[in-house]
């Protein structure tokens, strides 16, 4: 159980619920292993999140600057011609991961408007910081043709060599900025 | 033929395949929301050793889903070439991934995270999301100046278990041992960096520890099913198929689907190099049949697009017929064999001059024809005419859908 936000929250929720603690991680980990594995038992893909994401993007740019779309081929690539960007598997499991997370937000009374942030910073600064990694994780994650969900678990779970690589990369550049940012955290 | 992954596009209906999607997403989504992946302090304290939450939630989910993955493909319920494997681009993905962790520590997110924080009204996650939208708009815009980079060192389908020359299950329970050793070592750190008290671990994850190494131990013995162990497994539904010669096209046929532009057509010239140089035809690939079964070649095969016909062919029909088998086995859809092989090919489409040098001496699956010189497919008869004769025959060829996915990890 982790003890982080247990009483501030707590404390925070005005809502009728109660918010709950969090499951065990080992446990989390053992229900989210099995979705994994019965996505591509099922499905034959792994997970996705970021490439929902850039396709729902890439259908609103498609809708105010076709033209555009056409000459980039990046983008042409999914919503060229008549090409429906939305029609893709990985737009789906992006829209049910928002509704799954809205549905054990309710379930669990962790439905409510705040902002987690370290004691040390206002919240107008973990907004700029969130917006600024944000950007960093977008353009990563379409640098690595994939994010934490695509490559580092679907890839990770079936051995492919980049994804690999990939998951360190990620905890080597998160681990070596962390001293310098624990201000913000801590 | 193996179960899974399911054709779910034959099932559902192309859009109908995407409700499947959707409650996939709906269970990530809620399993990311009560471990605590809403909360960017939790994902953050990761980073100082204070709760590796991150650590042992990632790691346990990998390990669990690759002990299953590999478990049902030995046992023959779900076929490992029919899933995606992330093509591997290796340093494009290591920079994405320093970019990613920088923007990890920053921010507080990963992508799939940011959107359960937001949906449950966080709103660091909202500007997060914000954040990730518009960065992947500057890469759209900004990925045509370095695509030489972007595209760089591919590898294709490339596994840990080809990298490190061991068996898969070797593999397998090394990454499970590695992982527990990973939590071994994370739970110390937790207690001195985040002052946890070791007893509100729960017991049972020793229990479910053993498990996992029990299973991965069980199907290091048991192995990954061989082309033998899966051509067994369809052996009589493919001979059958064999027998009523319900794969072997006429040449006329292969020609008209040569010039079919719905239709994307591989030959596949399975002979030896000698014959191939002597005379093939145009736009035969040439591809011994002792590579067929090459790990490389196979896969190259499955990230064809869907409406690919795949011809193999041979002299005469014996090597190619093998080489079909292989392609059969490895689930490789839409194969068929050249009927009568290039001799064959030749007697429809050989001039007079090709013709008259028929060599009855020769044997089984040999060229029966002799040639001169070397000059592979400049002959009139490596490219003929598709409407200089009209060729009566019996069309066998029938799109099959793909069942591999073309797209995953965010595609």
């Amino acid at each position: 159980m982790t003890t982080l936000t247990g009483e501030q929250t707590a404390k925070k929720t005005a809502v009728k619920r109660e918010a709950k603690a969090y499951v065990d991680p080992y446990y989390a980990g053992i229900l989210l292993g099995i979705v994994l594995f019965l996505a591509f038992f099922l499905t034959g893909s792994g997970l996705g999140a970021s490439g929902g994401l850039n396709r729902i993007l890439v259908f609103v740019e498609d809708l105010v600057a076709p033209g555009h779309v056409n000459r980039t081929p990046y983008l042409l690539a999914m919503a060229g011609g008549e090409k429906n960007p939305l029609d893709s598997w990985v737009v789906y499991v992006t829209i049910g991961v928002v509704l799954g997370g809205v549905v054990s937000g309710w379930r669990n009374g962790r439905l409510k408007f705040e902002t987690m942030r370290g004691p040390q910073i206002s919240n107008r600064m973990r907004w700029m910081m969130a917006f600024i990694g944000g950007g960093l994780m977008g353009y990563g994650a379409r640098f690595a043709r994939g994010c934490t969900s695509g490559q580092a678990l679907s890839g990770g779970a079936v051995l492919s060599v980049g994804s690999w690589a990939f998951m360190f990369a990620v905890f080597g550049g998160a681990y070596a900025l962390a001293y310098f940012l624990r201000k913000f955290w801590n | 033929m193996t179960p899974f992954p399911l054709p779910l596009a034959e099932i559902f209906g192309h859009w109908g395949a995407y409700v499947v999607f959707l409650f996939i997403g709906f269970a990530f989504g809620y399993v990311l929301e009560i471990a605590g992946f809403g909360n960017s302090k939790l994902l953050a304290a990761q980073f100082y050793f204070k709760d590796i939450t991150v650590l042992k939630v990632m790691f346990t989910s990998i390990i669990v889903a690759m002990v299953l993955i590999f478990a049902s493909s030995a046992v023959g319920l779900l076929d490992y070439n029919l899933i995606w494997v992330n093509p591997t681009y290796l340093w494009p993905g290591i920079v994405g991934g320093l970019i990613m962790g920088f923007g990890f520590i920053i921010g507080g997110f990963c992508p799939g995270t940011s959107l359960v924080s937001a949906a449950t009204g966080k709103i660091d996650g909202i500007f997060f999301v914000l954040g990730v939208l518009f960065g992947i708009f500057l890469f759209g815009e900004t990925v045509d100046n370095f695509s030489i980079f972007w595209n760089s060192s591919y590898m294709g389908r490339y596994t840990l278990p080809e990298w490190l020359g061991l068996s898969t299950g070797t593999v397998v329970l090394i990454v499970v041992l590695m992982a527990l050793f990973m939590f071994w070592g994370g739970e110390k750190l937790e207690q001195a960096f985040g002052k946890k008290d070791p007893k509100s671990e729960p017991k049972w994850r020793y229990t479910a520890a053993g498990v996992l190494v029990l299973v991965a131990v069980v199907f290091l013995v048991v192995g990954q099913p061989t082309i033998e162990d899966r051509w067994a497994r369809i052996e009589t539904e493919k001979e059958a198929l064999l027998v009523e010669r319900a794969v072997q096209i006429h040449p006329g046929e292969l020609l008209d689907t040569t010039h079919d532009t719905k239709i994307k057509t591989m030959m596949i010239d399975v002979r030896e190099e000698v014959d191939y140089n002597l005379f093939h035809i145009l736009d035969a690939r040439h591809v011994p049949l002792a590579e067929i079964s090459n790990p490389d070649f196979i896969s190259e095969l499955h990230f064809e697009p869907a409406n690919t016909v795949f011809v193999l062919m041979s002299n005469d029909e014996a090597a190619a017929t093998e080489a079909w088998k292989i392609l059969q086995a490895e689930s490789v859809p839409n194969a068929y064999i050249l009927e009568g092989g290039v001799n064959g090919w030749i007697a429809t489409f050989g001039d007079d001059d090709l013709t008259k040098r028929f060599n009855s001496g020769a044997g089984d699956d040999q060229l029966c024809y002799i040639f001169d010189s070397a000059l592979g497919s400049r002959y009139s008869a490596s490219e003929p005419d598709p409407h200089a004769t009209e060729l009566e025959y019996v069309p066998k060829i029938i799109l099959e859908l793909k069942r591999a996915p073309s797209s995953g990890g965010c595609g």
